[in-house]
């Protein structure tokens, strides 16, 4: 094994170790980052597979904004044993039912899908050039239309927080 | 010489720099504050107070190390670590100066040269809210809480504008690796010719990154104590003050770097010199723009006095952000008619 075939194994034991306590951490803080430092192994993948760019916008968003907003939501909301709301019975088994089939699904296409073949021109694929001219010429029209979307969902959730809308 | 070597010695030395100009820092910012209160200063250690910052790092390491019994242990020791750790890895991707030449070989006054350089920066800096918000959650007291809230919130608010002020910059420099930046200023102009709206709205959102005056109000003692490090004593204070020391040194060197040249001075090439003399004389042409900074830094904190709360959103949110947005329109607008696409 070369060196990044054991930094390979090493992020993915601790994507996968850490993403297991955020869901067995007691304590909604520490699931929260927990949750950080899989979003850390997950961009060290990103660097393995030479996507740079791809690797630092995933910290940019991610770790550095969008966690944020989880820390401080939960520090807000001071919880503890004696105030967490407990679900009913028939919810719980909803929820499972749910995520058995979600699971199933995910299995599914897992097993139907063919390995990736890897690609010739792998050095320098994931740079912002690269990423850039491919996103502007080839995927301009998806690209515009997802940013779209992406304003909709900001006016959504603009409109959403005013309480006193007429 | 071993290139790894090379590197090695250079991240030393860097590291040691930045060190040293954070700890002389503390030092200058009394000395421009007594000086602009009309009072003297520190000048009980040594001539002119020099050795006040030893006697201060003496104090801090000697005083006793109070972990609240109510505290989250490890979160409360982890916060400062945190926050020193991001302040130091900012500096990486900084250009100090050219080349230099040493026994046939040349090597870059620089730690390592990303092709992402800006968006690392950009990273680091959105992570050092971390450390301020684990340290003051894990305090478990209301006030450390409360600083905490601040910190991440007002940092969340300048990050944006801050980002969208540097994707103008980006549009007309077209890359993202700072040293490219620099050298593209050797070339033409300075970028504050290009962009001045966007050098005001990075300069604003620097003061708030780094929580200092008058966006400091995450350690805003009249309402909060101390803010985010009521509880710290001992040096883990020392590491929070310290780190911000250091990032008011960084955030000084990207500012130079992005609108004012980085290390090139005016007619660096027409004086005649060369080789290792130009290199040296750019670090220190690289220093002297830095200190200006690091100055405006201080002289801001003793003039302005601290904004409200709402204030800061407001002035974050619905001042600097539509500028910003409409500095990016308006570069691109220039970029385009002036055929500069």
């Amino acid at each position: 094994m070369n060196i990044t075939q054991y930094i390979f194994w090493f992020l993915s034991f601790l994507a996968l170790l850490s993403a297991l306590m955020v869901v067995f951490s007691k304590n909604p803080v520490y699931s929260v980052l927990y949750l950080i430092i899989t979003f850390f192994a997950i961009a060290g993948h990103y660097v393995l597979m030479s996507a740079q760019f791809l690797a630092a916008v995933h910290i940019i968003v991610y770790a550095g904004a969008i966690m944020v907003l989880f820390l401080y939501t939960i520090m807000m909301l001071n919880l503890n044993k004696e105030t967490e709301p407990q679900k009913k019975t028939y919810i719980q088994i909803i929820a499972i039912v749910a995520l058995g089939l979600l699971m199933v699904t995910m299995i599914g296409s897992i097993k139907g899908a063919e390995a990736a073949q890897p690609i010739a021109d792998a050095a320098g694929i994931g740079t912002v050039e690269k990423l850039g001219d491919v996103l502007f010429n080839k995927f301009l029209l998806p690209f515009e239309v997802s940013s779209i979307l992406f304003l909709s969902a900001m006016v959504g959730a603009v409109y959403l927080s005013k309480k006193n809308l007429q | 010489m071993d290139p790894l070597l090379i590197k090695a010695i250079i991240v030393l030395i860097v590291f040691a720099i930045t060190l040293l100009v954070a700890t002389y820092s503390t030092w200058g910012e009394r000395k421009v504050a007594a000086f602009l209160q009309d009072r003297v200063g520190p000048d009980r250690a040594g001539p002119a107070g020099l050795f006040q910052p030893l006697a201060d790092a003496v104090k801090m390491f000697m005083k006793e190390e109070i972990i609240p019994s109510v505290s989250n242990k490890w979160l409360f020791v982890l916060g400062p670590c945190i926050s020193m750790l991001t302040a130091l890895m900012t500096g990486v991707v900084i250009p100090w100066g050219g080349e230099l030449t040493i026994a046939g070989q040349t090597f870059d006054l620089q730690i390592v040269d990303l092709n992402i350089g800006i968006l690392y920066l950009f990273g680091v800096v959105s992570l050092g809210v971390y450390g301020i918000m684990i340290g003051g959650w894990a305090s478990n007291n209301k006030y450390s809480l409360l600083g905490a809230i601040r910190a991440s919130s007002q940092m969340i608010s300048y990050e944006i504008a801050m980002g969208l002020a540097i994707v103008a910059l980006v549009m007309t420099t077209g890359t993202l690796s700072l040293k490219e930046i620099v050298q593209q200023q050797d070339a033409g102009f300075a970028n504050i010719v290009y962009q001045p709206l966007g050098f005001i709205i990075f300069l604003i959102c620097a003061f708030a990154e780094t929580n200092r005056a008058p966006f400091d109000l995450p350690e805003c003692e009249t309402e909060l104590i101390g803010g985010y490090h009521t509880e710290y004593s001992s040096m883990k204070l020392g590491f929070f003050l310290f780190a911000e020391y250091i990032n008011m040194f960084v955030s000084s060197m990207v500012i130079v770097s992005f609108y004012f040249g980085g290390y090139n001075f005016p007619f660096q090439h027409e004086i005649g010199l060369e080789g290792n003399i130009l290199t040296f004389v750019q670090t220190g042409f690289f220093f002297l723009k830095v200190s200006f900074f690091v100055f405006f830094f201080w002289w801001v904190r003793w003039t302005l006095p601290r904004f409200r709360y709402d204030q800061l959103m407001n002035l974050g949110w619905k001042v600097l952000l539509p500028l910003a947005l409409v500095n990016i329109f308006v570069t691109g607008l220039i970029m385009y008619f002036t055929g500069n696409l």
